[in-house]
């Protein structure tokens, strides 16, 4: 799950002055990663350290010059790069006052953008497409420029990767309504160019995003119908000139939702392997307003993280060290933010945060030794436990789970429980509940491989825990199913509306519930069924007649939500019969009238709205019901007998199940005509001779 | 490809005859199973259970027991002889008759010196297995009732004989009985019925293990004479027991058609006294079982429903394959139905008598999958029972529909068939040449001028037919080889060879115009199943019983290059697998690259012209290609274009070549008893 952290403002965004409409030319990495260089449109170069908020330094050009790109900081030589008026290159020291007295030459083409990557020469990247090493240029200024596009074509966006000592600029261009890709690279040097085809009907990227992630350069490009397009190009060309254009080919990997406004523009940065931070989009559950920042995830389409971005957006988006520069209103805001690796019970929202401070810690930790990680192994992690806090060790069994290879898990999984297990049960301030979610999401764990979770669950109150064991476990005894059911039946309803339980599960119960009331206002008889039967007793008098309506069946849900959909998870277990009464036997009166109605509600709700389908991943089947019933029944037949208050419940199940089965000795006979009718469809029989053609291919 | 038209026949209601007796020969790897109507034939369980040998039975023969004595093999019956087979040339070597009225079992040591026969009258006899004959040589106390079961100490020195409500022991020495042990009969009403010990087995350490009509396997000690365990694995009788070789699992047939097997293992793990344990059970047969056998890797059991079943024994079986899947056979390894090309006539071979059909006509055209309206009904022409008490070996109709001949073990038959619309005549033709007296196979020429007939010694002799009768032209032998049965005779469409394959897997190919040995195909070591000529290459093609296929040019004298490719690219997995083997061969005379091929399940046209499937393609592919249009087929078809519409068992399919209709499809229904 990716955080988008409080932001703060790091500067004013100056007065628009230009024609480009444009506050900031730009946000640069400055000379280590707490500094940025912004030089915005207003002549003025700042320094900012971004963690004091705080200017360093600032330059700025005389009245009349204008900066015609943004300034870079050249790490090798500690120097600063600008290009003012298309073709005055300055180049000046942190403890130069005045850029009029720095360093400046004047080059024969138009300059589009200086480029520097750490830890090496600056380029320079002409508007022709021509590329020179900044030193190499400075050596000789009026050397002269070979014009690399051709005479319309316009550079929409540029920029540099860095891997390995290698280095390669990417621009795009356009012409005439044509998208191309200029890959340069050096030693040798190369130019190879790409053509950008997507679907037809789409106009020209906004925003494109490079990164470099092991041999290859992943390039993600956005377009105004909300497509994130992403392409892969080796970083190492494999051929060794530039002949012709190669296609580009590339992916759909995101698909943005688009509200109804019209889009003009829009930025997407991408922040790791599986996140992308898009700026311009509406967000999908924030109506029309589209000043939002959001972290999507690209591998799950989903949505991570969002925040809301005052006063109006440029557009504009840049990603440094874990921070993000988005200037909107009349600020530049840095806005930290944190990709987790992203897993798809992370990105549905299935897996549980874990605490912030947890978190936090395990990061640092993880980034500043990264050797001890990858040496932490099923015992050290099981000393740990022992030990460490319930914090540390949730992230530690986390960060275990993911980074074990799926055999080592098996084994390890159980042994990792039962340590977890056996150290709450001593400690009684020690429950790693996400810990125990994490285990039971690897599927490796089953009941008899650590029998006490169950219990230790339920001792805890744990019911979110207890319904993925029981979705998850197999193989659990009789035994702990009774006692299960019994903890649930004797938790109040006001209680166990809280616990957090899997969705599906409280949804189906949701369309359950709902499926009554709406069939109470249909009047019951949208099928075609009526329950009751039509020759009733005689004893009944006609004043009963009213109540042999469909409706005077009790279709109320007699438990809540939640404890619903726990009771469905008891109802699916896998049993036998002859060793689930003796324990049924257990539950007291109330108990087993509170089930019973509730296997009644289920049974009648599934009779009436068999032709309804709500879907659900899982649901108790209408045999799973009447087997219960059943079971019940037998285990507290004196009971139910004898209780007064189990007679009008035993009243109604008992007309309702006469009438059922009177409906099913109809269908009895209906199967029966079928039959006859199948029967006599396939005796269509060809004798004992025949003349047919048969073909063969 | 192309439609063909298929003629559905279901009159021939052929029905296999139950089994009465098995016995497995380890050594030669060879199981003879006997019928109820006394045939008895020879299946070579290495070699995908190939029905390598038939000795077609008699009238009221009954064979009652069946045993190897080294690799000879003698049965004996309800009718009091012992028989001994030839089964080089598959036939009754001779008969003698044990004087001690019907015998019910027969069963030789394992030292191949003597057998053992249990009679009626109550006595069991001893004969003396000698080089060419058996003599009998003396009787053990003779007994107050019939001698159902026997089995010998593996010793040679001690017999267990079961019989009506005892089971004794006799010393083979002295002829004496050692123990008397009484069976139980069963509680309440059956208490009056009698037990009858319909199996008995005996151990090397001295258990005797019995089967009885209560439904009982049990357990006793010869020493003691006193039982030590006793299982009930039925309701009914326990009909059959069999041991395996190192006596370590026992298998028991009851009649409500269950086998189930015991095995000696320790209660204990790692300690040495072992038990009988009962183990697994298996349903194979709806109806009872008369005999099992345990072989090394599988137990064969078969009885009333005629089908002999083979069962894997998984935890024997070190790769699991083709070869060691669940195989039942239902049907002989041979083809009872010929088929003249020309005139549209089928001859249909019962053990008893033959039948010849007129096949109906059609009218008009049909889309695929649809049946035809038929103009013109199927005619039985002509029924022609048997002579004598021999049933038929084998017969043939010529292509053009004007001779039928059969032969049984004693006889040969030639009939000249005159057929005028509806006037049929039949005339027997006399004064056929000597050597005509009994064949293992026959076949007609092409142009049905000659008839040729397997013989004695792998050879064929030649009889050149005319109006005025049958001329013997002349004999073909082989120049050297192995004089074993031959069971396939092919000749040429342009009658200038012919080919045989005999048991021994060798396929000789004579030169018809010098009638000289032509050249010997290389030997298989898989037998010979079905084979043809190609009218038009003249390339001899033929299945194996391990599914393999070969294609010889006579010309050449050499393998086909098309063969050498199958042969090194291997046939797909699916094929190999399929577990009945290849009974015809045939060519489609529009393409000559059509090969047709037909197993009891499935029609197989083989398009030479076509790339062969490898392991990863898609094998039974007609459903697919019947979903892709002309172009995309194109792609997708292979050789193999296998047809299972008309696999639904129990029915049973029979191919023959007509002339006018590229194939035809012949079934046969078995009801079982």
């Amino acid at each position: 799950m990716a955080t988008l952290y409080e932001g703060y403002t790091l500067c004013g965004v100056g007065p628009v002055q230009n024609s480009s409409n444009i506050g900031i030319l730009g946000v640069e990495q400055g000379r280590d990663i707490d500094y940025v260089l912004v030089t915005d449109s207003s002549r003025s170069i700042t320094v900012y350290k971004v963690s004091d908020q705080k200017p360093t330094g600032s330059w700025s050009v005389k009245q009349g010059q204008i900066i015609s790109c943004p300034a870079v900081f050249n790490t090798q030589s500690q120097e600063y790069v600008v290009v003012t008026d298309d073709r005055v290159v300055r180049v000046w020291k942190e403890d130069d006052v005045n850029l009029e007295k720095a360093f400046k030459a004047t080059v024969s083409a138009d300059v589009l953008r200086v480029l520097s990557a750490t830890d090496s020469e600056p380029v320079v990247l002409f508007c022709c497409g021509a590329v020179r090493f900044l030193d190499s240029l400075l050596a000789s200024p009026q050397q002269p420029i070979e014009d690399v596009l051709t005479e319309d074509e316009i550079i929409r966006w540029s920029t540099i990767v860095k891997a390995e000592h290698q280095l390669v600029v990417l621009f795009s261009t356009e012409q005439r309504g044509e998208h191309c890709l200029y890959v340069q690279r050096f030693n040798p040097n190369t130019l190879v160019k790409h053509r950008i085809e997507t679907e037809p009907g789409l106009s020209a990227p906004i925003s494109f995003s490079a990164t470099c992630r092991g041999s290859n350069i992943h390039l993600l490009y956005l377009y105004l119908n909300g497509s994130v397009y992403e392409s892969v190009l080796p970083f190492r060309s494999s051929s060794t000139g530039a002949e012709g254009v190669q296609a580009l080919s590339c992916s759909l990997c995101l698909s943005l939702p688009l509200g109804e406004e019209k889009l003009m523009s829009g930025a997407a940065v991408v922040l790791d392997e599986a996140h992308v931070a898009v700026i311009g989009f509406p967000h999908p559950s924030a109506g029309a307003c589209k000043d939002y920042l959001c972290i999507w995830n690209t591998h799950f389409q989903t949505l991570q993280a969002s925040k809301e971005m005052a006063g109006r957006i440029y557009s504009q988006l840049w990603c440094y060290s874990g921070k993000l520069y988005v200037p909107h209103g009349k600020m530049l805001s840095v806005i930290p933010f944190d990709c987790q690796k992203s897993s798809l019970a992370a990105a549905m929202g299935k897996l549980k945060q874990t605490s912030r401070s947890g978190k936090d810690f395990s990061v640092e930790i993880w980034n500043i030794c990264p050797n001890v990680k990858s040496a932490l192994t099923v015992d050290q992690l099981v000393e740990h436990i022992k030990t460490s806090a319930v914090e540390d060790v949730q992230a530690e069994v986390g960060e275990f789970i993911r980074r074990a290879p799926q055999a080592d898990l098996q084994l390890a999984a159980g042994r990792v429980a039962l340590e977890l297990v056996s150290r709450s049960q001593t400690d009684a301030n020690f429950y790693p509940q996400c810990a125990f979610l994490q285990l039971l999401e690897t599927r490796y764990l089953c009941y008899s491989v650590c029998p006490e979770l169950l219990s230790l669950a339920m001792v805890k109150k744990d019911f979110h825990l207890c319904q993925i064991a029981f979705q998850i476990f197999s193989d659990i005894p009789e035994a702990v199913t009774c006692a299960c059911l019994k903890a649930i039946l004797s938790t109040p309803d006001l209680e166990m509306e809280t616990v957090n339980l899997d969705t599906d599960s409280v949804i189906f119960m949701k369309e359950l519930t709902q499926a009554h009331s709406r069939s109470d206002e249909e009047g019951g008889q949208l099928n075609g069924f009526c329950p009751p039967a039509l020759e009733s007793d005689v004893s009944d008098t006609p004043s009963n007649k009213l109540q042999r309506d469909p409706l005077s069946l009790d279709m109320s849900c007699p438990v809540g939500l939640h404890k619903g959909a726990l009771l469905n998870e008891v109802l699916q277990t896998a049993y036998s019969d002859r060793s689930l009464l003796p324990h049924l036997k257990d539950l007291t009166v109330p108990q087993v009238i509170v089930f019973l109605q509730y296997l009644r509600f289920l049974y009648f709700k599934y009779s009436h709205d068999a032709h309804k389908q709500i879907r659900a991943l899982r649901t108790p089947s209408i045999s799973q019901i009447i087997d219960w019933v059943c079971l019940l029944l037998d285990a507290h037949f004196t009971v139910l007998a004898v209780a007064p208050e189990a007679k009008r419940l035993v009243f109604d199940l008992h007309k309702f199940v006469r009438s059922q089965v009177k409906l099913y000795a109809e269908l009895g006979k209906i199967e029966g005509s079928l039959q006859v009718l199948k029967n006599s469809k396939q005796s269509e029989d060809f004798g004992m001779y025949a003349i047919q053609v048969i073909e063969l291919f | 490809m192309g439609e063909f038209k298929v003629h559905r026949v279901r009159f021939f209601d052929y029905m296999p005859s139950g089994i009465r007796a098995l016995a497995f020969n380890q050594d030669t790897e060879r199981m003879a199973v006997a019928r109820m109507d006394g045939s008895v034939e020879v299946f070579h369980c290495s070699d995908r259970f190939f029905q390598e040998k038939i000795i077609p039975g008699r009238e009221q023969c009954g064979i009652e027991g069946l045993s190897w004595v080294g690799e000879r093999l003698f049965s004996a019956g309800l009718n009091g002889g012992i028989t001994e087979y030839d089964l080089t040339n598959q036939k009754v070597k001779y008969t003698i008759d044990a004087y001690g009225g019907p015998i019910w079992t027969i069963t030789g040591n394992q030292q191949g010196t003597h057998l053992a026969v249990g009679c009626e009258d109550g006595t069991v006899k001893l004969f003396e297995v000698n080089e060419d004959q058996i003599q009998f040589e003396r009787n053990l106390d003779r007994q107050k009732s019939r001698i159902i079961s026997l089995s010998w100490h593996p010793s040679g020195s001690k017999i267990a004989a079961g019989m009506m409500d005892m089971i004794q022991v006799f010393n083979v020495e002295t002829g004496h009985s050692i123990h008397r042990m009484l069976a139980d009969r069963g509680a309440g009403t059956s208490r009056s019925k009698e037990c009858v010990v319909w199996s008995v087995v005996y151990l090397s350490d001295g258990t005797i293990i019995t089967g009885d009509s209560v439904g009982m396997v049990k357990l006793w000690d010869d020493q003691t004479g006193t039982l030590i365990k006793s299982h009930n694995v039925t309701k009914c009788d326990v009909l059959a027991l069999s041991v395996s070789q190192n006596e370590d699992s026992l298998v028991a047939g009851t009649s409500e058609g269950i086998v189930v097997q015991f095995q000696f293992v320790s209660m204990v793990l790692e300690k040495d006294d072992k038990e009988w344990v009962r183990t697994r059970t298996f349903r194979n047969h709806t109806h009872d079982i008369r005999a099992v056998a345990e072989i090394t890797t599988a137990v064969v059991s078969g009885g009333m429903d005629a089908q002999l079943v083979v069962r894997p024994l998984l935890d024997k079986i070190e790769v699991r394959s083709a070869a060691s899947a669940l195989r039942k056979i239902h049907f002989p390894h041979r083809r009872l139905v010929s088929c003249a090309r020309k005139s549209g006539l089928m001859l249909f071979q019962y053990p008893g008598h033959l039948e010849l059909w007129r096949l109906g006509e059609s009218e008009g055209k049909g889309t695929p999958g649809s049946s035809l309206f038929v103009k013109r009904n199927p005619e039985k022409l002509l029924q022609l029972k048997v002579k004598g008490e021999d049933h038929i070996r084998c017969s043939a109709v010529s292509p053009c529909g004007g001779w039928i001949v059969y032969s049984t073990a004693s006889t040969l038959r030639l009939y000249r068939l005159h057929c005028d619309n509806n006037n049929i005549s039949i005339t027997k033709i006399s004064k056929l040449p000597k050597v005509l007296s009994s064949a293992n196979q026959l076949c007609f020429s092409s142009d049905s001028s000659h008839l040729f007939s397997a013989s004695a010694q792998s050879s064929v002799h030649i009889a050149s037919l005319s109006q005025s009768g049958c001329k013997f032209v002349g004999t073909l032998k082989p120049k050297s080889g192995s004089h074993q049965a031959i069971h396939l005779l092919a000749a040429s469409e342009d009658g200038k060879w012919l080919a045989s394959a005999n048991s021994d897997h060798e396929v000789h190919i004579y030169n018809l115009q010098t009638q000289k040995a032509h050249c010997t195909v290389p030997v298989y070591s898989s037998a010979v199943t079905a084979m043809g000529i190609h009218p038009a290459t003249n390339c001899l093609f033929m299945m194996h019983a391990d599914q393999q296929m070969f294609e010889y040019s006579i010309e050449q004298k050499q393998y086909t290059d098309w063969s050498r490719t199958v042969q090194r690219k291997g046939l797909h997995r699916f094929w190999v697998e399929r577990d009945t083997p290849c009974l015809n061969v045939m060519f489609n005379p529009q393409n000559p690259s059509h090969v047709i091929l037909h197993d009891m399940y499935m029609l197989c046209i083989i398009d030479q012209s076509l790339p062969l499937p490898d392991d990863k393609t898609q094998f039974y592919n007609q459903l697919t290609l019947k979903s892709l249009t002309e172009e995309q087929r194109k792609s997708q078809s292979h050789a193999f274009k296998v047809c299972k519409t008309f696999k639904d068992r129990p029915l049973h399919l029979y191919v023959c070549g007509l002339s006018e209709e590229v194939c035809f499809i012949k079934r046969l229904q078995i009801v079982p008893c």
